[in-house]
């Protein structure tokens, strides 16, 4: 297998490129200057991409790679992917579903209490000295709020489960009914978020969930409510979860993504109810290396003509 | 003074210390129509004089941890009956002397339990998913010049070893079972209606486990309970959490093990000498610091309010006090 080409879109994992490197022949796209150069000399020994949540593999990509069969994603989230091409030219997609799940809904509570009960700013606090001259202001709690949830798929459910832990009624969105689920559901994403004190966003990105938090939800969920987003940047509209922060009519946010990673807008940088994460949703060495064993997995099934391990197309 | 008859005078409850709970909610912190509250802390004279010019004397009063009740301070008050605390532990109050004198302790019960095990999982996620490190990272704008932020460590399947089963640590635990870490615990004695595994020995609990967070009391038995051999039992990728009392842990060994690499990371919200943190501290990225406020948020301190009240009230119509202690 040493001669199949397999292109890796950006950094992602040492872990995994060693991994790939053992059984492949690993191109790094992002060691390469000339894109379109690079490309052009690789494009017939290219048969796999590997790509994540910041580039994955698009329409142009696509058609660049002739002899492309198998994309790997190392992320569950399949928005950097051109799923319609790739149906169409038989070109197998897989993700990293499940391995990631726990982490990315042990982060969402670790930043809902971090928000509410201010972690980040108590720790600024000690260090700066300022506890010396008095107590820090009270904060709000977590235990028994409400909590929504904007799409209640594994991860979704995942975050439910935890925060029942904490006496927290679960309320959420889903584009249908779930009937085996205990939780209320509501209709539109803003009914949750008029009927809940957190609203979490956790639902797959995709042209209908764009902008799915968008101005009205922001004040439907109010100066009391908090927004948590570990979904992606895209799915909340940016510039009006800005203005809504700086004007004080949503009481809070905890961003672990953003629409133009690693671009996060200026204005948040000085507010105490926002905390700002640089998308580690599935950052543990535990996780990333489940992710790279099923990348790598994946792509030696699909070689070998075995069945895939986690398809998506 | 207010009188409800000629003869009947209500209650009289001694505050010191002005509460961190009356900045936002006033006085209707602790108010009540059936005792009256003597604010010591909006007199400019000292509390011996204080006291000495009140026509009535005080029978209870209110102890924050800032107001130890000492052998001399229950010597001003020589109608004391009843003390209550605004927090779980009592160690600061002489309970051989009141129990001498008959004097009835009362403490916050679990008022704020929930908000406390709310912020021990907190800190604890937070030591494991670097959250307050990455948001310092992000919010310094440096994000877009190095890239990736290190990565964590999956708190799933992690082992929990909880020292004090009490109503915070059983909160604790039941907090983090949902997110699939195998809890423990070290207590006074075994709880048999918990599911956990019960270690007698901290330090074998240490040697088992993956973080420690404690919830127990300080008293002469835990004083340094957590100590060299303890940190060395816990090792290299061990995490402490503490939201009980600073003196529980030796703090400067700790520190020593922290900048020596020799445990993994800290979340601490107590501290040996408040506010006095050690220095050593501020430069270490895999420690979490919080001003001892894990338990004040508005809603915990309102309950705590009407248990203060609701304690206060039943003691003298001659009721069972809500949450005794003696």
């Amino acid at each position: 297998m040493e001669s199949i080409g397999v292109l890796m879109m950006c950094p992602m994992s040492s872990y995994l490129e060693n991994e790939l490197q053992k059984r492949f022949n690993l191109l790094r796209f992002w060691t390469s200057p000339e894109k379109s150069v690079f490309l052009e000399t690789h494009r017939n020994s290219i048969r796999a991409v590997v790509g994540n949540a910041f580039a994955g593999a698009d329409a142009q990509l696509i058609n660049d790679l002739p002899k492309l069969e198998i994309v790997s994603s190392f992320s569950v989230g399949l928005d950097k992917i051109d799923l319609g091409i790739c149906k169409d030219k038989g070109i197998r997609v897989t993700n990293t579903p499940d391995v990631l799940t726990e982490d990315v809904a042990d982060l969402a509570i670790g930043l809902i209490i971090a928000l509410l009960r201010r972690l980040c700013e108590c720790d600024r606090y000690v260090r700066s000295g300022k506890w010396k001259q008095g107590d820090f202001k009270l904060t709000t709690k977590f235990s028994g709020k409400s909590v929504g949830i904007i799409g209640l798929g594994r991860i979704g459910t995942a975050i439910a489960k935890r925060a029942e832990a904490f006496s927290c009624p679960i309320n959420y969105y889903s584009r249908t009914v779930k009937p085996d689920v205990a939780y209320k559901y509501y209709p539109t994403v803003v009914d949750l978020a008029k009927n809940s004190d957190i609203l979490v966003v956790a639902c797959p990105l995709s042209d209908e969930t764009r902008h799915i938090v968008n101005r009205q939800v922001m004040d439907a969920l109010g100066p009391k409510g908090v927004l948590i987003n570990i979904g992606r940047g895209p799915h909340v509209d940016e510039q009006e979860l800005v203005k809504a922060l700086t004007e004080g009519r949503l009481g809070g946010a905890a961003l672990d993504v953003f629409e133009k990673e690693p671009h996060v807008p200026e204005e948040l940088f000085g507010l105490e109810n926002v905390v700002l994460l640089p998308h580690v949703g599935s950052g543990t060495v535990e996780t990333r290396n489940a992710m790279a064993d099923l990348v790598v997995g994946n792509l030696e099934a699909h070689f070998s003509g075995k069945s895939l391990l986690t398809p998506v197309v | 003074m207010t009188t409800t008859s000629i003869t009947q005078v209500l209650p009289r409850v001694l505050f010191v210390k002005r509460h961190a709970a009356m900045g936002v909610l006033g006085d209707s912190f602790v108010a009540s129509t059936k005792f009256e509250v003597l604010k010591a802390f909006e007199s400019p004279l000292p509390l011996p004089e204080f006291l000495a010019d009140q026509s009535h004397p005080v029978s209870a009063i209110i102890a924050p941890v800032a107001v130890p009740v000492t052998a001399d301070l229950i010597r001003l008050l020589p109608n004391l009956r009843l003390v209550v605390t605004t927090s779980t532990g009592v160690d600061h109050v002489d309970l051989v002397e009141c129990r001498r004198r008959g004097i009835s302790v009362a403490n916050a019960g679990s008022s704020y339990s929930e908000d406390v095990a709310d912020t021990a999982v907190g800190l604890l996620i937070d030591v494991f998913r670097r959250i307050s490190a990455a948001n310092r990272f992000v919010k310094q704008r440096l994000w877009p010049l190095k890239g990736d932020y290190p990565l964590g460590s999956k708190l799933g399947r992690k082992r929990i070893g909880i020292v004090g089963l009490g109503s915070i640590g059983s909160m604790v635990a039941t907090r983090l079972e949902a997110f699939g870490c195998q809890i423990s615990y070290s207590s006074r004695n075994r709880k048999p209606s918990f599911p956990y595994h019960y270690y007698v020995d901290v330090h074998e609990m240490a040697a088992n486990s993956d973080a420690l967070v404690i919830c127990c009391e300080l008293n002469d038995k835990t004083l340094h309970l957590i100590n060299r051999d303890v940190f060395a039992a816990l090792g290299k990728q061990g995490v402490i959490v503490n939201v009980a009392r600073g003196g529980i842990i030796d703090e400067g060994e700790m520190v020593r093990c922290l900048r020596e690499g020799e445990i993994g990371g800290a979340g601490l919200d107590v501290f040996e000498d408040e506010p006095n943190v050690p220095k050593e501290l501020f430069e270490l990225d895999n420690v979490v610091l919080s001003p001892h406020c894990a338990y004040t948020s508005l809603e915990g301190l309102e309950q705590l309010g009407k248990v203060l009240v609701g304690n206060i009230e039943a003691f003298f119509s001659n009721k069972p006090l809500l949450t005794p202690v003696l």
